[in-house]
């Protein structure tokens, strides 16, 4: 036994480069119970995180009682981090859950049943298509669904009612991944997989505090670390994170200037001639442009605008130029960064120039934050066509409305889909009277909070929210609908490195709550959504009739399906896409001949300027002919949009804690994992400490111009002039406890972030705003962040370290013989 | 030689581009990208008359014969509303086709005098040009269905 709280990535299994990592099952079962009390395993994957262990769910008695990893799953083999060990069941089963309906009645929230409440949205919706058409109506989803979810919602928004209005909470976590792939590469699509770690040389983390987003990945570097042929390890990371520790170059960046040090990195490459002149030639296109516009970016220049020291940008250069095979991760420091795309983009451009994408160790990770945030991009649930399609490709509209048997002009594609900020935007100005939220809590998530609240509390908005609890933001709702969750459900769905996992129904939801699935197909019904000739527009029943409609929507797609059967996902290891009759097994990698999805009829875009946003266009894009060349893009250095001055004289920055997964819905109600992190904090400098007179669990006030919060202080690991936030830190709790307005003792770090986005990718800049610090009380001990992870003390006095105890404790099993060679 | 009347008119037509972009994007702050793109477009309207700078010393200031004609008008104020946004990007992206055109015809003279400077300089600055006008465009097309039709 371990105690997972204490010990985060568990114990090591060093590996060397090319062998397979080793195997470990972590196991969990509720208090008092064996292995021999469990009725049931079914199998599952955990969605706490992009990840996506694969897992089997323990029954007994008709409840859920614990989890244990699956040995023979490539993602994870075996291992599971903490959210998965003790919240992916706990969080579900709470004695809060939605069981019943509610609706607004006088003001107040009240019970009902599933056909008043029905009833009152299909009325609502018909009224305002009537009066106003489909231009009236929002969907707003998540990252937390299955695919089968995603793709009825799809339908429904696009072929059955015609709206372009639909994004998911995905355009707050990993919309930049999706834009600089499409912009690189001309498609969404992951070119790299997890067994890239297992042969690389050198690994770069770009904004990424992979140690505390995605436990079990960084368990896998770490046991590359700690075994022979170690690969160098390059941090980018305004924080000292248990990644920078590790490092043996770490760059922290001062946040909002990010473009200057990958502008910096790439012009080394070509000064010190560490890139592949074949390869650029044959494979890329704009490498003149490329060169020209990091041309000024001399290691000293940026040094001095990114605060880093110059010789450290040449070891890391040095690193990326000179090992063999080189890997990239990149996550929410570039993605929920100034200028996004174009610095996520200069990621995949030191690879295209050195030529080394695709083959085995040489790959790019633009990861995502949340875990079936790739199948709300695939399915067009979000602000994307499904299928990787291109809304300005008449003939892309042409297949969809053939396969949908719908009209052509049914489907919105006469300008790009609106994303949720502009969906919030056209909601506070009262064009968007509809809103449903499906699995999300943008009362918490999205920026600039209070706005956020307003909008929601607009009395023209009719607001729907479909959840497992009644969160932040489904109490300003006019219907509430309780949602099946994970074990609850069955359906599909597919983490960062392409690999698709099904999720079996483990137990019966509480009360009458019903799976989202269920939901959005009863909605398609009562509406009467149909197809030209006439049948029910959603022809199905059971979620594996969506997958089997959707494998055809993604047929001959770059995410190809249909190899992929329910059947043919139980039992051994998820499968990746594509899988199909050319790689029955799934394609581990992507680009491995250097040919890009670039090519005019096949492209998921034509491009943008990363400056503006501003679209290339079908003609231009077609006279550029890049025919299946990859593209060297890239924007000139901006700084941030706003920046410390006199009144405002510090940086702020929001990001994750290890035990905590976006508002805590589930991860909050796992004791262990609320005990390691139970309440909000800031992390300062030392040096800021002692110059605005705080110590550590001091209550502070930090404001920006947009709002404040009032938090103890951890006197942490951060640069000076930066504050951190951890964005978990919402009202539920205080509002299931009765008080009204917790808000009036602001806690949640999007109180001080503003409204404002990459012009590509559309992702809020939530790692950059002005904020001031001004103590105002003692605290009552330290704050309560936790010792483990990046908000560690920077000085460890008297402070009790954070741990598990009796309840933190989990199984680990190493087998002896571990499972039969995958291929590398 | 009449070219000096058309660099002054570029110059004064930046001049103009910048302040007003600057308007309209602190007139529609509500709508955040806006604000910062238009701010971040004016930037480069005002690097573009520091260009244009010393090309205007060397050939001297001419004045303009038909000042009302040719002149570009600043923006007076800006509209409120998804329909004032919209029709506040059209007459942005007027101003910028007239910025566009005019180097065109800059750039014409400048290839038959061999003036490479000259070329050097509206090779620099045209391309954004050219950028600012689809960034205009790509946002109020996609302002324009929801200004259009769903709006009050
Ligand atoms: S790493 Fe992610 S997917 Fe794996 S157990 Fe942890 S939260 Fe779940």
């Amino acid at each position: 036994m371990v105690d997972r709280i204490a010990d985060i990535w568990g114990t090591r299994t060093p590996y060397a480069r090319e062998e397979q990592w080793p195997s470990r099952v972590d196991q969990k079962l509720s208090a008092e119970l064996t292995d021999s009390d469990v009725d049931e395993w079914v199998q599952s994957a955990c969605v706490l995180c992009s990840n996506g262990c694969a897992c089997d769910i323990a029954v007994k008695d008709g409840e859920m009682v614990g989890v244990r990893g699956r040995e023979t799953d490539a993602v994870n083999r075996g291992r599971l981090g903490p959210k998965g060990l003790f919240a992916s069941w706990q969080g579900m089963r709470n004695r809060a859950r939605l069981t019943q309906p509610l609706i607004r009645e006088n003001g107040e929230l009240v019970p009902t049943d599933w056909e008043t409440a029905m009833s009152r949205i299909v009325g609502r919706s018909t009224e305002l298509l009537d009066e106003v058409g489909p231009l009236s109506h929002g969907f707003y989803t998540s990252g937390q669904l299955f695919l089968e979810e995603y793709y009825a919602l799809g339908v429904i928004g696009k072929a059955g009612l015609g709206t372009p209005h639909m994004d998911g909470n995905t355009r707050l976590c990993t919309a930049t991944a999706a834009a600089a792939m499409k912009e690189s590469f001309g498609s969404d699509g992951q070119p790299g997989c997890y067994e890239d770690i297992d042969c690389c040389d050198a690994v770069f983390l770009y904004g990424h505090n992979m140690a505390e987003t995605q436990t079990v990945l960084w368990a896998r570097v770490l046991d590359r670390l700690t075994g022979a042929d170690r690969p160098a390890l390059v941090c980018i990371d305004p924080r000292r994170t248990e990644v920078a520790d590790h490092a043996d170059v770490h760059l922290a960046v001062r946040p909002g200037t990010n473009l200057a040090l990958m502008n910096a990195l790439v012009r080394e490459l070509f000064v010190n001639d560490w890139i592949d002149r074949d390869y650029i030639e044959e494979h890329t296109l704009g490498v003149e442009e490329l060169r020209r516009a990091v041309d000024e970016w001399t290691p000293e220049r940026a040094a001095e605008v990114c605060a880093v020291a110059a010789e450290d940008i040449r070891r890391a250069a040095q690193i990326f130029g000179t090992s063999q095979r080189v890997l990239s991760t990149v996550l929410q420091g570039f993605y929920q960064a100034s200028q996004a795309t174009a610095a996520s983009c200069q990621v995949n451009n030191l690879h295209l120039l050195r030529g080394k994408l695709g083959t085995p160790g040489n790959g790019v990770l633009q990861m995502n934050g949340q875990p079936t945030a790739q199948n709300t991009r695939e399915t067009g649930a979000d602000g994307d066509l499904p299928g990787f399609r291109n809304w300005e490709n008449p003939d892309h509209i042409a297949e969809l409305a053939k396969l949908w048997d719908v009209d052509t002009d049914t489907i919105p594609h006469w300008a790009p889909p609106t994303h949720a900020m502009q969906i919030f935007r056209y909601a506070e100005q009262g064009s968007i009277k509809l809103l449903w939220v499906s699995a999300t809590n943008p009362a918490v998530s999205m920026p600039e909070a209070e706005r956020i609240r307003r909008i929601l509390a607009e009395s023209g908005l009719f607001l729907v929210v479909q959840d497992l609890y009644l969160t932040e933001t489904a109490r300003f709702a006019d219907v509430v609908l309780p949602a099946a969750g994970w074990g609850e459900k069955q359906g599909t769905f597919t983490n960062v490195d392409r690999t698709v996992h099904l999720a079996d129904k483990a137990v019966d939801p509480p009360g009458e709550a019903r799976s989202d699935f269920e939901i959005f197909l009863d909605y398609a019904t009562r509406m009467g959504l149909s197809t030209k000739s006439g049948r029910p527009l959603l022809d199905w029943e059971t979620p594996e009739d969506a997958f089997e409609a959707w494998k055809e929507c993604s047929r001959g797609r770059l995410c190809d399906y249909t190899g992929i059967t329910y059947d043919r996902l139980r039992g051994g290891s998820g499968i990746p896409w594509p899988c199909n009759e050319e790689h029955p097994d799934g394609r581990r990698r992507l680009y491995e001949d250097g040919c890009f999805s670039t090519g005019f009829e096949e492209c998921e875009t034509f491009g943008h300027d990363l400056l503006t946003g501003a679209t290339v266009g079908p003609l231009r894009y077609r006279s550029m002919d890049p025919a299946g060349r990859a593209l060297l893009k890239t924007a000139e250095f901006t700084s941030a949009p706003e920046i410390p001055d006199e009144s405002y004289p510090l940086r702020f920055t929001t990001g994750r804690t290890a035990y905590h997964f976006h508002t805590r819905t589930k991860t909050g109600r796992s004791s262990q994992l609320q005990g390691a992190a139970p309440s909000a904090w800031v992390e300062i400098s030392e040096h800021d400490a002692q110059a605005f007179g705080i110590a550590e669990g001091d209550i502070v006030r930090v404001a920006s111009r947009r709002g404040e919060i009032r938090v103890p202080a951890r006197i942490g690991s951060v640069s000076d002039g930066t504050v951190f936030a951890p964005f978990h830190y919402g009202y539920w709790e205080r509002q299931e406890a009765g008080e009204t307005r917790p808000e009036d003792e602001p806690t949640a770090a999007n109180e001080l972030t503003l409204t404002e986005w990459d012009p590509v990718s559309k992702q809020p800049q939530f790692k950059n705003a002005a904020v001031r610090i001004q103590r105002i009380a003692a605290g009552s001990g330290p704050a309560p962040a936790p010792t483990t992870t990046a908000s560690r003390p920077i000085r460890r006095t008297s402070m009790p370290p954070t741990v598990g105890g009796e309840d933190g404790q989990a199984e680990e099993r190493f087998p002896t013989d571990t499972v039969k060679e995958d291929a590398l | 030689m009449k070219l000096p009347v058309y660099l002054g008119m570029v110059r004064s037509a930046e001049s103009v581009l910048a302040s007003s972009l600057r308007k309209i994007g602190d007139g529609h702050g509500s709508e955040p990208d806006v604000y910062f793109i238009c701010h971040t477009l004016a930037d480069q309207c005002e690097a573009h008359e520091q260009l244009l700078a010393p090309i205007v010393d060397r050939y001297g200031e001419q004045p303009d014969d038909e000042p009302e004609r040719l002149h570009a008008a600043e923006l007076d104020d800006t509209r409120s509303g998804p329909l004032g946004l919209l029709r506040d990007l059209q007459d942005l992206h007027l101003l910028t086709t007239f910025v566009d055109f005019t180097y065109t015809l800059v750039e014409q003279a400048a290839a038959a005098l061999r003036d490479d400077e000259l070329l050097d300089v509206v090779a620099d600055c045209v391309g954004e040009t050219s950028t600012q006008a689809d960034w205009l465009r790509t946002r109020a097309k996609q302002a324009a269905p929801q200004a259009l039709i769903a709006a009050e």
